[in-house]
């Protein structure tokens, strides 16, 4: 069943330079209960396409959209207090810096016990209550002492876990988490992850995590989707990203990472930066930077190109006329210019 | 992979540390006597031989940026010894560090903090060549150009300002004031955690290459585990202050010793779905406690699965476990 489903999702920045054409035309969906990721590198939409469906951005940010459903409902039109209303209920949210994103003026406990006296409308005694077991969930040490205690006496990991306390309180249906690992130490890390999947199989409760790093992504997600300026570029589940990739950016980003096994092999960077979204490309965001690019790239944009049900790949290679080109761990890429010979078979 | 062998062939470290501790007052009494102070390296013994790159991996608060930072001498160690290529540099003041400030030198996390905006690249590339006497201003522009080339700025990026650049040159350019003066030794204090994965691969291959060509030594201090294993010949494994274990790069990741590295080295996310699925991992429990108060005896020892009685009471010694492998821990035989 779809929780949530978003179709041609576009955001927009009018900033004095120009537009900044953030995300250009998404369509994405989770289903209950499933975790999906988001991976791309800084600027490519990922963040400000979830915080678009939320509708948490400034006033200078414009959204727009063909639907967006959430349980059945559609909150494309919808007055903004009912995305305030599913947010902290129906919907949690964890951000990546918890520091910022907690209100240091307030209590742990108050903050914990907001969304349950807002939403569920509990007494102080019985949200205090769910408070604690809330914080117990987390695996918060010595929970009673930290319902009294300011952001700033908690560490980082703490935080973190107080601020998916807040996104659960309220038992949502789905959690986006937003780089939730990124300011956190490796140890740490492992525990925050832990934790998100404990209450992903335990609570069915849907998760989209949105990073830049593969190795969270692989142990965590069953979907992934490859962002790149502002547009999906590759989607499959796990095992098609990471095993037969199609696309050359999402092969670039396999490729930088030292790979276990061939850990002191050359690593392949992908050369040059991400493309201006001021004045973003007619073509394939990623052609500058694309070692497989042909003459039909600078035209138009790739269509979107289905390889099995879940999988798509937006790059021209996939057409049956193009090169035959490919990249494995092992092999790395093959590639054949004998294209002729493909079209007749 | 020469270098390694190189390396192995000497035998006089290019860098070596005995005993460095480095305390910082946190609390003072108002007539300005310390009453609280933060144990921010206890102990740390280590060399790194010519030409190769040490990794000091651990997490934040552990210390790997202090050693970094008394090893190039931006801090006075409070005891221990410092030695470039033999010569003690732990106690020398200013004047005489001077020599050995040009051979050794230092690049940044954050690449957005670690360049003046009010400068020019050409200008903050020329920074540290302005004390040569025997450089002439002539001399001195044709060494920012023939660095720029080096790391692989244009030349035209020279009279532009930082903000004009993404995060990847301005680690370019970081390097290139880094390499002026030709040192030896670069600390390279996470050079690419502020960046994006496609641009760290490409400094990370730069770093590399001017290795190979320069005969460079780096101390790398990382918390990229990944990393690490790549680049490092030798690693050496930090947590509050102390280094728990040290061993060759595949020695180490081979034959995890010490309980922290194996948590860890566990704990690091791969990106690889089955491999993911079939790993054990230990899962820490707890923080990190602070190094004001840390614990008694061996201070891994409140979050540590293998914990024994003794841990709480004496520290650790710092022993070679294997051949070239040194760990300090009471449950490792």
């Amino acid at each position: 069943m779809r929780l949530l489903s978003i179709e041609n999702l576009t955001t927009t920045f009018k900033l004095p330079v120009g537009d900044v054409q953030a995300v250009r035309g998404i369509s994405l969906h989770v289903n209950a209960g499933e975790a999906i990721g988001i991976v791309g590198e800084s600027g490519s939409g990922k963040s400000v396409s979830m915080l678009s469906v939320m509708r948490l951005l400034p006033d200078n940010a414009a959204v727009t959209a063909d639907d967006i459903e959430f349980d059945g409902q559609s909150i494309n039109d919808a007055p903004i207090s009912m995305l305030r209303s599913l947010e902290g209920d129906q919907i949690g949210m964890v951000f990546q810096d918890p520091m910022t994103s907690l209100n240091p003026l307030f209590t742990v406990g108050f903050q914990l016990m907001e969304p349950l006296r807002i939403h569920r409308r509990m007494s102080k005694h019985d949200a205090r209550e769910r408070a604690l077991e809330i914080l117990r969930q987390v695996d918060m040490p010595d929970p009673e002492s930290r319902m009294r205690q300011y952001p700033h006496e908690l560490s980082g990991g703490m935080r973190q876990r107080v601020m998916i306390g807040i996104a659960i309180a309220c038992g949502p249906k789905l959690i986006i988490a937003d780089e939730p690992t990124t300011a956190l130490d490796v140890t740490i890390q492992a525990q925050i992850l832990d934790l998100l999947r404990t209450l992903q199989t335990n609570h069915d409760t849907a998760t989209i995590l949105i990073t830049h790093d593969l190795g969270v992504i692989a142990g965590m997600c069953s979907r992934v989707l490859v962002m790149y300026g502002g547009k999906i570029v590759e989607e499959g589940t796990v095992r098609e990203i990471f095993y037969d990739a199609r696309h050359p950016y999402t092969w670039g980003l396999l490729r930088s990472i030292p790979q276990r096994g061939r850990d002191r092999a050359k690593l392949v960077p992908i050369p040059g930066s991400p493309p201006d979204l001021i004045a973003p490309p007619k073509g394939c965001p990623f052609l500058p930077r694309c070692e497989h690019a042909m003459n039909i790239c600078n035209t138009q944009m790739p269509p979107h190109k289905m390889i099995t049900h879940t999988h798509m790949a937006s790059c021209y290679l996939m057409d049956p006329a193009a090169p035959f080109v490919r990249w494995d761990r092992a092999k790395g890429v093959t590639r054949d210019d004998r294209a002729d010979e493909r079209l007749t078979d | 992979m020469t270098a390694r062998t190189n390396a192995s062939r000497t035998n006089v470290p290019l860098i070596e540390v005995r005993g460095l501790k480095m305390d910082f007052p946190v609390k003072r009494t108002i007539t300005g006597r310390v009453t609280k102070m933060l144990k921010a390296v206890d102990d740390v013994n280590f060399s790194i031989q010519p030409g190769t790159t040490f990794g000091l991996v651990g997490e934040s608060g552990c210390g790997k940026t202090t050693v970094g930072r008394a090893i190039v001498r931006l801090y006075k160690p409070t005891a221990g010894e410092v030695l470039y290529e033999g010569a003690d540099i732990a106690a020398l003041d200013r004047n005489d560090l001077a020599p050995y400030y040009q051979r050794m030198q230092m690049i940044f996390q954050d690449p957005y903090a670690s360049l003046d905006p009010r400068m020019t690249i050409s200008s903050i590339i020329a920074e540290p060549l302005r004390k040569r006497a025997d450089m002439s201003v002539r001399d001195r522009q044709d060494r920012v150009r023939e660095l720029t080339d080096l790391v692989g700025l244009k030349q035209d990026h020279l009279l532009r300002y930082p903000h004009e650049f993404s995060g990847g040159q301005r680690q370019r350019i970081g390097i290139a004031r880094a390499l002026a003066n030709s040192p030896r030794f670069i600390v390279c204090d996470e050079p690419i955690s502020a960046l994006d994965v496609s641009i760290q691969a490409q400094v990370i291959n730069m770093l590399e290459d001017l290795q190979s060509r320069m005969g460079l030594t780096y101390l790398f201090v990382s918390h990229d585990l990944r990393m690490v294993r790549h680049i490092s010949h030798v690693v050496g494994v930090m947590y509050l202050g102390c280094m728990v274990e040290m061993a060759p790069v595949e020695e180490l990741y081979n034959n995890l010793l010490h309980p922290y590295s194996q948590a860890l080295m566990s704990a690091a996310p791969i990106p690889d779905p089955d491999m993911s699925d079939r790993i054990q991992r230990i899962i820490l429990q707890g923080d990190v406690p602070t190094p004001i108060n840390p614990p008694s005896g061996c201070t891994f020892r409140n979050r540590c699965p293998r914990a024994m009685d003794v841990c709480s009471q004496t520290r650790p010694a710092w022993r070679e476990a294997r051949p070239g492998h040194w760990a300090a821990c009471h449950a490792v035989k």
